[in-house]
């Protein structure tokens, strides 16, 4: 199915840092300062911090951003081929032969990564201002934001996957602090606690996989792994492709691991756009991009990562066809859009470019839309349930019209963002392999009706409110994050005009081989466009034409009952994991009540019994004591005298 | 050699039933002592056989240990006389199960 890449060229060794790239680790260091700063000098200072929280939480991330532009800037100066950047900033420890240094590596990839991550994460900052107004614990929020895009910043520019690692369990932390900060909310406790646990079974590849680079390689470095790469027999790369792709999907919400992500919309709805939208969820599709020095020699792997994908795709976007909250909505949607990622990065040297393509992309229409949906709940009470919306284009003209940008992106109205990035990943994977290129453009038809479906229930057909609720626009704090984000989920797609992402990242990612569809691409595009309109005239007569009921009906087909039950993922993983777990569990507590105390308490009973029987031979008389002591020194001689005669 | 082996034994013996069938403490003191006397006969005899002193000397450390025994048990059986009114061996057996 797959072939090997020619081109599988290790990476470049990065040249030393100098001149302006000497301040890379402060792009980690602003926001993580921000954090220790509102987390730990917040309480000392008793409150009195409270009033500048939100403006210090914002200012460190856009001073990062603001870095991260420069150095952008000062990247784009150099040549192509000079473009990995490499910052040692201390031993960070030594154990026998394992030598860990906190090395950063700016090359393209971690480049894009930084501007995506701080620069979506400040204008989510800025949103949150207005969004966390009334929260009393808003300092707190600020400081748990902070130390998210600290973490995640690690996550993409660490030079070595044990420096990627504590990025990847630094943003799990923040994701649970955050998930669960209405931790007051029985399901907001447990929805953090789903997602902190699934999380772990997708850790338990990363950690087992860092070992097998370690016992391989002897290190965990990028480069040196990549130059070493051929060297190392195909079982053991596909052995380390598929440890990597289970943490990929433990981060990015792909099935099996994928349940938590939906429970996870319980948190506030800016953490819902950052991490569990446009960054977190997509570490899984980088760390595979990161590691394309190992997929590239594990078509195997490849094949299993192009699977989950293809699946995962289909699934997110079953889910978001059913769910009423407007916020699962677009979790299953988020999924669904990963999958596309994953499936781009699944294809091999072809597909990584287009799959970071992809990934920011989605970074800002999906931010945008979170922000979006944010913005309506703000002015429907905090309702999330779109049956109760209705005919909102009116009451919020620019969160409508920068929702709408979004909406025509994701599903890829010709000239956005998501039209050119997804039609990439569409195009690559028909080109290897029709039946997922079919499966893709099938995701794509289903997105142009799930997003539809929210778009006419919430923005038009009737309105449907509950009593009480008056609608009314976001402050522009609100609004303008709004704005930009639209306006970037418009114009993303400059970054194809001429290939521009493609070379930019050929030093990463390697040369794509020269390989054209089966049809012309043009073709490929006019089909989908059309899929797509399809899922759209769809979602229009049943969602606009015809009236949508306050209560979800009940008398619906099983498929629409499974689609709201999350295709029974929960359930699933109660049957597979947690019952025959706790049956487990159970059975080792009874054998250890039963077998093993029985076992301590039976000998204790055993030597109790004998002695109260034998201690009655204690009967006090001394004379009795003579008898049996004559009675021993008789029995001594006989047995002297029978070995003696004998 | 054998007179002093018969009478030895015969001595052990008489102490050995004193000791089992009388109630008197004083009495079965005194059988202890005739039973520590009769080994010490039987050791000197033996000694006397062998032509060596070790006999001998085990017999000086039967006297010692046995004046030592009797410093200790009349003070035991004088305060037990006291409490109690009684010389028994059979009164005193409240140390048991």
């Amino acid at each position: 199915m797959f072939v090997l890449a020619e081109s599988a060229a290790p990476l470049v060794q990065p040249t030393s840092a100098d001149g302006v790239f000497t301040l890379l680790w402060l792009v980690i260091a602003l926001p993580l300062l921000g954090a220790a700063i509102l987390l730990i000098g917040g309480p000392l200072a008793k409150g009195r911090l409270d009033k500048v929280a939100h403006l210090i939480g914002v200012a460190l991330p856009v001073l990062s951003f603001l870095l991260s532009l420069v150095l952008f800037i000062a990247l784009l100066g150099r040549d192509s081929d000079n473009r990995q950047v490499g910052q040692h900033l201390y031993m960070w420890f030594e154990a026998g032969g394992l030598k860990v240094g906190a090395d950063l590596l700016y090359d393209p990839l971690s480049a894009l990564f930084l501007l995506l991550v701080t620069g979506v994460g400040s204008l989510i900052h800025i949103y949150s201002i207005g969004y966390m107004e009334h929260d009393p614990r808003r300092p707190r929020f600020f400081g748990y934001m902070n130390l998210f895009v600290a973490s995640m910043l690690t996550l993409v520019l660490a030079a070595n996957y044990l420096g990627v690692f504590l990025g990847w369990e630094g943003v799990g932390v923040a994701s649970y602090l955050l998930i669960g900060f209405w931790q007051y909310k029985h399901s907001a406790a447990s929805a953090a606690k789903k997602a902190f646990l699934i999380n772990r079974v997708g850790d338990i590849g990363f950690s087992l996989a860092i070992g097998l680079f370690f016992v391989t390689f002897g290190t965990t470095d990028f480069t040196t792994i990549s130059a070493n790469a051929d060297k190392v027999s195909e079982g053991t790369m596909t052995a380390l492709g598929l440890l990597l792709l289970l943490a990929a999907c433990g981060k990015s919400a792909q099935v099996p691991l994928q349940s938590w992500l939906l429970d996870a919309m319980e948190g506030p709805t800016p953490v819902s756009a950052l991490i569990h939208a446009a960054t977190m969820v997509t570490a899984g599709v980088y760390l595979v991009v990161r590691s394309n020095f190992v997929f590239d020699y594990a078509p195997h792997a490849r094949t299993v990562v192009v699977i989950v994908a293809s699946v995962t795709l289909l699934w997110g976007a079953i889910i978001g066809c059913a769910k009423d909250d407007i916020k699962k909505a677009l979790a299953g949607s988020t999924m669904s859009q990963i999958g596309y990622m994953l499936l781009g990065a699944g294809i091999g040297v072809a597909g990584y470019p287009f799959a970071i393509f992809h990934l920011l992309t989605h970074g800002f229409f999906k931010a945008n839309m979170f922000l979006g949906a944010g913005s309506v709940m703000h002015g429907m009470n905090d309702d999330v349930d779109m049956r109760r919306y209705g005919a909102l284009s009116r009451a919020m003209p620019v969160t409508f019209l920068t929702f709408s940008m979004g909406y025509l992106a994701i599903i890829g109205f010709p000239g956005f963002s998501g039209f050119w990035s997804k039609d990439k990943i569409i195009e690559v994977a028909l080109t290897q392999n029709w039946v997922v290129g079919v499966l893709a453009m099938l995701g794509a038809g289903i997105t142009g009706f799930y997003m539809s479906r929210l778009m006419f229930m919430t923005f038009f057909s009737q309105k449907r409110w509950a009593d009480g609720v008056h609608p009314h626009e976001s402050p522009a704090v609100m609004t303008i994050p709004l704005i930009v984000l639209a306006a970037l989920s418009v114009l993303g797609g400059v970054m194809l005009a001429g290939d521009w992402i493609v070379n930019f990242l050929e030093p990463v990612t390697g040369t794509p081989p020269e390989e054209s569809p089966p049809i012309p691409a043009l073709m490929i595009s006019v089909i989908v466009v059309l899929i797509v309109a399809v899922g759209v005239a769809i979602a229009y007569y049943m969602y606009q034409r015809q009236a949508v009921p306050r209560q979800a009906p009940q008398d619906v087909s099983f498929a629409t009952r499974a689609a709201r039950a999350e295709l029974y993922g929960d359930q699933i993983n109660d049957v597979l994991v947690v019952n025959p777990g706790g049956h487990l569990v159970n059975g080792l507590v009874q054998f250890d009540r039963h077998v093993v105390d029985g076992v301590v308490e039976g000998t204790a009973l055993g030597v109790g019994g004998t002695g109260s029987i034998v201690r009655l031979t204690q009967t006090g008389f001394v004379r009795s004591y003579a008898l049996s002591l004559l009675a021993g020194a008789v029995l001594v001689v006989v047995a002297l005298l029978a070995v003696n005669i004998a | 050699m054998t007179p002093y082996v018969v009478l030895s034994s015969i001595l052990f013996t008489i102490g050995c039933v004193g000791v089992l069938t009388r109630r008197n403490a004083i009495v079965v003191f005194m059988c202890v002592e005739l039973m520590l006397n009769a080994s010490n006969l039987a050791l000197v005899a033996f000694a006397k056989q062998n032509g060596n002193l070790d006999g001998q000397i085990a017999a000086f450390f039967v006297m010692v240990v046995a004046a030592a025994e009797v410093v200790v048990g009349l003070a035991i059986i004088m305060t037990i006389f006291r409490t109690r009114r009684s010389a028994s061996v059979d009164d005193a057996s409240l140390l048991k199960y």
